[in-house]
């Protein structure tokens, strides 16, 4: 099922060509090329130290490259992260953290509107010390909406969540990108979870792409769908990981 | 670390589990005061009873109405109001210089390579060992002892704010640059309230040194306030008045760090449900 996907439609948000980058003498990135088209879920799959972090900290402007490690990251329009920690200043009630650097007319309002859309608007004027972790990741999704972003950067903000709460996430990021149709890239290490909701599935293993999958099937998805299981275990090969345990 | 140490230290009370009047004095409250008022009694006792002369520590009661007849002739609000003025003036200036070196060490590396290696060589220097140059330097008036309390407020109030601002999350910092924040947003949304409490703290401890350093400074020929008060009183013996003003000297200490553990309540109100 390894490299069946057909060519993208529709310009791009974001593409990574030939981006490498290096910690030391340790290379993390090997010439990475990643598209996103505008509007599409993409998820990028690895197992931990495989660099899908950096490559999503690189997209968002985080990465502090020496010049000339930076070039290959292309990114058109506006960008939001939610990271994997929900990062809320904890001396801002949860709406000023919302509403921190909107350049809009009315910040509050956009604030509300975004936390009423995450459900949250009942908390908007609490310490964010209060919220539990869904509520918080709520809250740093709210942070990410507000921004009306092109491209939204998620890096494995469902990990720390509990299995229920995290179905509940799940439904609200599907729910947001069909309203918005920012282009996403989900880091994660659940591939059931980059089944579920990705347009495309990438493997980062060994500093490059390894594997790409299109996921064509209408959402909601069942786990338990034929085409799912047969990618999964694609997936988790690449990973990996056979159904024996740990190769 | 406003309540915290303090209040961390003690169980806390479980709501459901003991439920209590909520402002009725606890015994736990009233068992602390028996030995306190047991050893008042027992001093007024020896110095009752002539076991405890009076040219060495007078009695609790004759203290206290000294303490009474000091009041209504003036004597001891001038004093105090000498005394206070010096520590404020002094807490003021030395605030302000430690907050601000500590902004211009922490927000920058060329600021921290300038300011930095001064305070830390400084900070050494015993502070009660540079009267004898403040004496030169100043003479005996108002300034060489508002410049000792000053000089003894910068370097807590320095350092706490400087490592108030190095400790503050470096991910928070991330949120900042992903939020597109500028620098001076991400100085004023991230970067002081991140450093408040641990400023906080030094400045809790700014203020004892400050008082401390205010009742060497007044042993300095004064000619007003609660030291010349206290040494005046020594040449002719009355142990009442010196007692007196070692009581007042701790009332001020007292009261004034009730004032930033208020603050502090208030500050950091966002910490508080979290700590409660």
């Amino acid at each position: 099922m390894a490299r069946d996907v057909p060519a993208l439609t529709g310009e791009a948000v974001a593409t990574v060509t030939g981006f490498s980058r290096r910690f030391g003498d340790r290379t993390v990135l090997d010439g990475v090329d990643v598209t996103i088209g505008r509007g599409e879920f993409v998820a990028l799959l690895g197992r931990s130290g495989s660099g899908k972090s950096t490559l999503l900290r690189a997209l968002a402007g985080l990465d502090p490259a020496p010049a000339g490690e930076r070039d290959g990251i292309a990114v058109d329009g506006t960008v939001a992260v939610a990271f994997q920690e929900p990062r809320l200043l904890p001396w801002k009630r949860v709406r000023a953290n919302v509403a921190l650097g909107l350049r809009t007319p009315d910040p509050g309002a956009a604030a509300d509107g975004a936390l009423t859309e995450v459900g949250l608007i009942d908390r908007a004027g609490a310490w964010p010390l209060t919220l539990s972790g869904g509520e918080a990741q709520r809250a740093s999704l709210a942070r990410a909406l507000v921004r009306r972003p092109d491209l939204l950067l998620l890096d494995e903000p469902f990990s720390a969540l509990d299995a229920l709460t995290r179905i509940t996430m799940h439904r609200l990021v599907l729910d947001l990108w069909e309203r918005h149709r920012p282009g996403i890239l989900l880091v994660t290490h659940d591939v059931d979870e980059a089944l579920l909701l990705a347009d495309r599935v990438l493997v980062l293993d060994g500093g490059r792409i390894a594997h790409e999958s299109r996921v064509g099937l209408d959402r909601p998805r069942h786990r338990d769908h034929p085409h799912l299981l047969d990618l999964r275990s694609t997936l988790l090969a690449t990973l990996g990981v056979t159904p024996e345990g740990t190769a | 670390m406003s309540t915290s140490s303090l209040d961390l230290a003690r169980p806390a009370p479980r709501a459901g589990l003991a439920p209590r009047a909520p402002r009725a004095p606890r015994p736990a409250v009233l068992a602390r005061w028996i030995s306190p008022l047991a050893v008042l009694v027992l001093w007024q006792a020896l110095s009752s009873a002539g076991l405890l002369p009076e040219r060495l520590l007078a009695a609790p009661v004759t203290i206290a109405a000294t303490g009474v007849e000091l009041f209504r002739d003036g004597t001891l609000t001038e004093a105090i109001g000498v005394s206070v003025r010096r520590a404020a003036l002094g807490f003021l200036l030395g605030g302000a210089a430690g907050i601000g070196l500590a902004l211009v060490a922490g927000l920058g590396r060329i600021g921290e390579n300038a300011v930095d290696p001064i305070m830390q060589m400084l900070r050494a220097l015993p502070l009660f060992g540079l009267i004898p140059l403040f004496i030169l330097w100043f003479g005996i008036g108002e300034t060489p002892k508002v410049g000792l309390v000053a000089l003894g407020v910068v370097f807590p109030l320095y350092l706490n704010t400087f490592a108030g601002i190095r400790g503050v999350d470096g991910r928070l910092g991330e949120v900042a640059r992903v939020l597109d924040l500028g620098r001076g947003a991400l100085i004023r949304h991230v970067v002081l309230p991140g450093a408040l409490p641990q400023a906080l703290v030094g400045l809790r401890q700014s203020l004892g040194i400050a008082w401390l350093a205010l009742i060497v400074a007044e042993q300095i020929n004064a000619s007003s306030g609660l030291g010349f008060m206290i040494n005046n009183a020594r040449e002719f013996l009355r142990t009442d008045i010196v007692v007196l003003g070692l009581v007042v000297y701790a009332a001020l200490g007292l009261a004034t760090d009730a004032v930033v553990r208020l603050l502090e309540r208030k500050a950091l109100s966002w910490r508080a449900t979290f700590l409660r």
